[in-house]
């Protein structure tokens, strides 16, 4: 009996709330639902954004060693952060993070920007050749490493027998990623290869949001296409362009899975970018506190240069 | 009618199975074992099913690629992570994973079982069980001898025309380098040789950046002409025996064969690349582990009669790179029991016979001193002779910080063509001292 009427009490769809607890919630203030509301979140960031970060600048300042659990923790102060930043290797990471940074922005906005521009005109196919130019983006970091490896392998390689073809050389006489010269470039290629549709789409969107009639009205004014381009496209889509600067800036100041399948940093050190020096230190080496110092100065680094940065994109959106 | 017999035939395999793992589940315990994905490891899964019919233990095996086995299981260790009760760990880790209490110490299991180390070769002991170096303080049982060793094209080297040719140009017979300048000569005699009408290059060597790879190719180079990690009279004392004329001449053999006779696009090579090279027909010579010669033997395009087997040839002395494991048990296991009793079995004479026989490669004397195993395999006269004369790199728990310092040093004179072999052997030692002092050793 008791089984029965249990049973006759479920409700479908919705559960109602207890009479008390309606109550309550109905009784609670804007403020206090707002925080209820965003409590969780606030938790969440503590726990996996706040915390780690509070714990690395201390482990920043100490010896610890992960792979050293049972040993004597010893406060170090500034010392990690002063060989940090009179170490010439280290020196040498940063100038090829930035050699690497600075070419894959500007290609990347170049051949987005342009590769946009066409897409923005319709034209036959228009819909097939945009999916095809947003393959790459969606292909992961590690398939595009191991496909462009064999890409550049200089026996069987596509890319090495194209260059040949084109140019003339034989096609195993030079190696994209065995080669002083060649290797940088060989991972900016990739990442051009992989991201120019990323800003393209971002300036497309930029493209699509200029509304016509400002070119309806310059048209009447007679105001020829390069003049058009250069006094209405590219200053409306400028806050567009340099909002894909600052990601692809970002991101490829972090890059470190690109440059580990394609030359693990090498030849030599030539392509050891700052997040390669960082992983040797932190998990190859366990040598946590230094490699926490380490990661506070690119974590400053980069967050001082992009907040100077966003401070130029509103001025330019302002305007 | 068939549908019925498939039925029946499916239910009696399904009882029969389910005979045979009863002792397991009766017992209801099973062990995990950590190594790396490759032959070797097939041959143990093999292996240890006699354990689990012996005992009832049941075995799980995770196996990782070679690329990321040291990121994964150091990892493991490092958080005290229970996954693996059993680990056959690199030879390098020892130092590092007995200081800070990962491995069990196993001085007393070994006295309680009757295990003498002893009975094992002791290039191995030395290698994969002791913490520190030369006492008696074991942390593994050694579980898979390895070292670094050559294949040549024993087809290619047979050939009238190329036995020719050769002679002709080098005025002696084609054959097993027993120099290291031979063995220069003779990848450069096949450098962009056409052979069947396939351009064929002379040799595979280890050029790998980012792992350990480079470090455990020049090595084989180094210490044949007398690099030392250390005064032997006085431990950390580099200077010289690192840098010496002999090891400055090592490097710059070694850079010289990079740079006559690896193939196109070598410059990151290591064990798998080193494979395919061999594999696919391009280089008449490998350098590589002997734990792959058993496959390479096996395979049916280069193996057989096609392959022929040698040990690192000699410069001003003759020495090779150690490579293999022994295995410990995790000190955060649950079953340590279990894993101990894993470890009495695997130190039996018949398992170990049996290990070398499945493709394993045992480090007990009982199976290397045996006086039929030179012929037991093609290339087990080879690997005993490399046995005799492994050295290993550091095995401090700094030995990663110490490895990643020659990978650099190494790399960049040899593929990046950066300054000379003193400066590259200078810098190293300046690096080495430089992490040993933040070790707080004196020298």
């Amino acid at each position: 009996m008791n089984d029965l009427s249990a049973s006759s009490r479920i409700t479908y769809g919705a559960v109602p709330l207890q009479p008390g607890l309606a109550r309550r919630v109905r009784g609670l203030s804007d403020k206090a639902l707002a925080w209820l509301f965003i409590t969780p979140t606030i938790v969440l960031l503590l726990a996996i954004n706040i915390f780690p970060l509070v714990w690395t600048i201390y482990l920043s300042f100490t010896n610890y060693r992960a792979n050293r659990s049972n040993a004597p923790v010893k406060w170090l102060g500034i010392d990690w952060y002063q060989t940090i930043l009179t170490d010439p290797d280290i020196w040498a990471a940063m100038q090829v993070t930035a050699h690497f940074v600075f070419w894959t922005v500007v290609i990347e906005t170049v051949l987005g920007f342009g590769l946009a521009f066409l897409i923005d005109k319709k034209f036959r196919g228009h819909g097939m050749w945009t999916t095809i130019i947003l393959l790459p983006m969606m292909l992961s970091p590690a398939v595009v490493g191991n496909f462009w490896t064999f890409l550049y392998q200089p026996q069987i390689g596509l890319f090495n027998y194209m260059v040949a073809f084109l140019t003339g050389r034989s096609a195993s006489s030079f190696q994209m990623l065995g080669d002083v010269t060649l290797s940088p470039w060989a991972i900016v290629i990739v990442d051009a290869w992989m991201w120019t549709p990323y800003v393209m789409l971002i300036c497309l969107a930029g493209l699509r949001s200029i509304p016509d009639y400002i070119y309806e009205a310059a048209e009447v004014d007679r105001a020829s296409k390069w003049r058009q381009f250069w006094s209405i496209t590219l200053p409306m889509a400028l806050p567009f362009i340099m909002l894909a600067v600052l990601f692809r800036g970002i991101e490829n100041f972090k890059m470190f899975d690109m440059v580990n399948l394609l030359t693990g940093g090498g030849p030599g050190s030539t392509t050891e970018v700052a997040s390669i020096t960082l992983k040797r230190a932190a998990f190859e080496s366990w040598r946590t506190g230094y490699s926490s110092a380490f990661a506070i100065i690119l974590f400053v680094t980069v967050f001082g240069l992009a907040n100077i940065y966003v401070k130029a994109l509103n001025r330019v959106k302002s305007r | 009618m068939k549908a019925l017999f498939a039925a029946g035939g499916a239910l009696a395999a399904a009882l029969c199975i389910g005979a045979a793992t009863t002792p397991a589940q009766a017992q209801g315990k099973t062990i995990t074992l950590c190594w790396a994905a490759w032959d070797p490891a097939n041959a143990l899964v093999e292996l240890s099913k006699d354990f689990t019919a012996k005992t009832g233990i049941g075995m799980k095996f995770e196996f990782v690629p070679w690329t990321n086995y040291a990121d994964r299981f150091l990892n493991e260790l490092n958080s005290r992570g229970s996954l693996c009760d059993l680990i056959i760990g690199d030879s390098q880790w020892i130092g590092g994973a007995a200081e800070n209490g990962q491995y069990v110490k196993l001085n007393d299991f070994f006295k309680k079982e009757g295990i003498s180390m002893d009975d094992y070769m002791p290039a191995t002991v030395v290698g994969y069980s002791q913490w520190p170096k030369n006492t008696p303080n074991y942390w593994a049982l050694p579980a898979m001898g390895d070292a670094v060793g050559w294949t040549y094209r024993r087809d290619w080297f047979a050939r009238p025309d190329v036995q020719k040719d050769f002679k002709a140009k080098y005025g002696r017979d084609l054959a097993v380098p027993k120099t290291l300048d031979e063995l220069r000569d003779i990848a450069q005699f096949f450098q962009g040789r056409e052979i069947d009408g396939k351009k064929v290059y002379g040799a595979s060597i280890y050029t790998e950046r980012g792992s350990e790879g480079i470090t455990m190719g020049v090595s084989n180079y180094l210490y044949d002409y007398g690099f030392k990690y250390q005064d032997p009279n006085k431990p950390y004392a580099m200077d010289g025996f690192v840098n010496s004329a002999g090891a400055v001449k090592g490097l710059e053999a070694y850079k010289e064969l990079y740079k006559c006779c690896t193939p196109p696009g070598a410059s990151n090579s290591y064990m798998s690349e080193g494979l395919d090279a061999f594999k696919s027909g391009q280089v008449a010579l490998q350098m590589n582990f002997f734990a792959f010669f058993p496959g390479l033997y096996k395979d049916p395009n280069v193996g057989g009669d096609k392959i022929g087997f040698f040990s690192n040839p000699a410069a001003t002395t003759q020495a090779t790179q150690l490579g293999g494991q022994g295995i410990s048990v995790v000190s955060y296991s649950k079953n340590q029991g279990e894993a101990l009793q894993y470890i009495k079995w695997f130190a039996g004479g018949d398992v170990q016979k049996k290990w070398w026989a499945l493709g394993g490669y045992s480090c007990a004397k009982s199976v290397l001193n045996d006086p039929g195993f030179p012929d037991s395999a093609p290339f087990a006269k080879e690997f005993l002779k490399s046995m005799g004369m492994v050295v290993d790199f550091w095995a401090e728990p700094s030995y990663a910080q110490l490895l990643q310092a020659e990978q650099k040093r190494v790399h960049d004179y040899v593929v990046a063509d950066k300054g000379t072999a003193q400066e590259a052997l200078d810098g190293l030692v300046k690096d080495w001292k430089a992490i040993f002092k933040e070790e707080g050793k004196k020298f």
